[in-house]
């Protein structure tokens, strides 16, 4: 059972990761067309010298296939730069306040509670209202938002792995500190840096498009599938389309992506295997 | 016992400080008010004026020291929109995200807790594949999506609840039904591990072997041990539930502080912005408070960390 799930999920993140790659080469129509001699229509195959829209088009007439997956491509450029980012940054802290401890860590731990307590959207919505609308300041705002689950994470690793009997033999061998952090710590952590980094490219795609839903993230006219589902609120009554398949994109990467988190995890631990 | 409490409500008005001080110098960072509110057309010396009635040609220190001497008395400044106090506003629009936030959790908590009780006591059963599976759903689903799906099913296609609107007790059930959504996926998995984990202990064992029960078992002796973890996973989820509720007032425009935050920001009306945040803050910090005595109360021995 763990190992079909692992391998689904897999299979999910290169598929995300192909329509992130190809997809706008691949996508049947121009995804910012506007054509109101089609909008909503359903789903339909084409023919009779109608084109085909496999997933119907939206109140604008633009097809829907064609939206999914070049905003495909802009949610996986912001989230993974925007993971590489936060990790730089909160896995740096987090050897640093764990290997060294003292009062640097207690002050950076203040912080990670208080901001690990806080409702994230809240502060991302704060964040968007001074600094202004665009994907730079989405990035940043991510970056804000959730470096701290990197040191608490890491910082906490790092507590273990400096007490092991190799990092004692390496400083008695006459390591320096920068050798036994980067040559003996840091490898020790790289598996849970690995998982939750995983885990977080899912968190800041529900992140990213919870914000485009509210209109405080990507900004139209380009795709993403938060601002998609935004789009479609107002036809709902009648367009079933036009909301449920950008948010069936989302929801398949997140649980893609969780999958492989979980089996990546089972396989690192097996211990904690059922 | 009291020296706990004393020590977490200091804590807690450090928080509030904090929160009080980012709001307010990210809002001074953003730029200066006075060009939005007086218009393009005024001159400099009326500019000029203004900045002094309204206290900004202080050094921002002291602006700041003002601002929490009237955020104390409950003095937020006025909405630049609705030209009213703006924590009149906001506290106006408060029982209905309480009443969201609250309805939620508590349906989360009845309906996930005995869902896990029966997944781990039915291992690798039907219901238990359909118990995570669901669960997995719950975390992957963006609130807003779930809300959604639920308007087009209940409310479109079987029109049996109104989609959206406040004010009666028909439209809760949908907002509800989607905030408790994720929180019974968390708490659901949660539940579950925790009674394996139990079920698993030598005491278990004996109380089996003495005869008891089975509920007895389950009940008093598994559920009880379970319980102490997920109250702190309750204080831990309500910033998401906070967080959730925000959205979900936007999806089914039900008028809380989310949606008023929202349009706020849309509106750059910063007064309802920061008090807005404000309040959220001191709930949240304050339910965070309640949790850790309700915590200290179940289990002595966080009081002497």
């Amino acid at each position: 059972m763990k190992g079909r799930l692992g391998v689904t999920g897999t299979a999910v993140i290169v598929l995300l990761l192909l329509a992130a790659a190809f997809g706008p080469s691949l996508a049947p129509h121009n995804p910012v067309e506007v054509n109101l001699a089609a909008r909503l229509t359903p789903p339909t195959r084409g023919g009779d010298g109608q084109p085909a829209h496999w997933l119907g088009t939206d109140q604008l007439g633009r097809d829907i296939l064609s939206r999914i997956l070049h905003a495909a491509r802009v949610t996986v450029g912001i989230s993974l730069t925007a993971v590489a980012v936060t990790a730089g940054l909160g896995v740096t802290l987090g050897l640093v306040a764990g290997f060294y401890r003292g009062p640097i860590d207690i002050m950076l731990m203040r912080i990670v509670d208080v901001q690990l307590a806080f409702p994230t959207i809240l502060l991302a919505i704060t964040m968007v209202a001074v600094l202004g609308r665009g994907i730079g300041i989405l990035i940043l705002v991510f970056v804000i938002a959730e470096w701290v689950r990197y040191v608490r994470v890491i910082r906490a690793q790092v507590l273990v792995v400096r007490e092991m009997q190799y990092v004692e033999a390496a400083r008695a061998t006459g390591a320096t500190d920068r050798r036994i952090l980067a040559g003996h710590i840091f490898r020790n952590v790289l598996t849970d840096i690995i998982i939750l980094m995983n885990l977080e490219i899912g968190r800041i795609i529900l992140l990213e498009s919870s914000l485009s839903y509210l209109g405080l993230g990507v900004q139209p006219p380009m795709p993403t599938w938060g601002n998609m589902v935004n789009e479609g609120r107002l036809y709902l009554q009648t367009s079933w389309w036009v909301v449920t398949f950008p948010g069936l994109a989302i929801v398949l990467s997140v649980l893609g992506l969780n999958l492989f988190g979980e089996a990546l995890r089972g396989a690192y631990d097996p211990t904690g295997r059922e | 016992m009291i020296a706990y409490i004393l020590r977490r409500l200091a804590y807690s008005v450090l928080v509030l400080l904090g929160v009080s001080a980012i709001t307010f110098f990210a809002v001074f960072a953003s730029g200066d008010p006075v060009s939005m509110m007086l218009g393009a057309d005024a001159g400099p010396r009326q500019v000029e004026e203004f900045r002094k009635i309204m206290g900004l040609d202080r050094p921002v220190v002291v602006q700041y020291l003002h601002f929490l001497g009237r955020a104390v008395r409950g003095d937020f400044g006025r909405s630049l929109r609705h030209d009213t106090p703006a924590m009149a506003l906001i506290i106006e629009r408060l029982p209905a995200t309480m009443l969201l936030a609250f309805g939620a959790l508590a349906v989360s908590a009845v309906v996930a807790i005995p869902l896990g009780v029966l997944a781990a006591t039915r291992r690798a059963s039907l219901l238990d594949d359909a118990v995570i599976a669901t669960s997995a759903l719950g975390l992957a689903a963006p609130t807003f999506f779930f809300g959604s799906v639920l308007i087009m099913l209940f409310a479109v296609k079987y029109p049996l609840l109104p989609p959206s609107g406040g004010g009666s007790l028909d439209r809760l059930i949908l907002p509800v039904a989607t905030l408790a959504f994720g929180r019974v996926a968390v708490l659901t998995r949660f539940t579950r591990s925790g009674m394996i984990d139990v079920l698993s202990r030598q005491y278990i064992r004996t109380a089996h072997a003495k005869g008891l029960p089975e509920a007895t078992v389950l009940y008093r002796h598994a559920l009880r041990n379970t319980l102490i973890p997920i109250v702190t996973l309750v204080g831990l989820e309500m910033g998401s539930l906070l967080g959730g509720a925000v959205i979900t007032e936007n999806v089914f425009a039900w008028p809380g502080i989310g949606r008023l935050i929202v349009q706020a920001v849309e509106n750059r009306d910063f007064p309802i912005v920061t008090s807005g945040v404000l309040v959220a803050a001191a709930i949240f910090t304050l339910i965070n408070l309640l949790v850790d005595v309700v915590y200290s109360f179940i289990n002595p021995a966080v009081r002497y960390q």
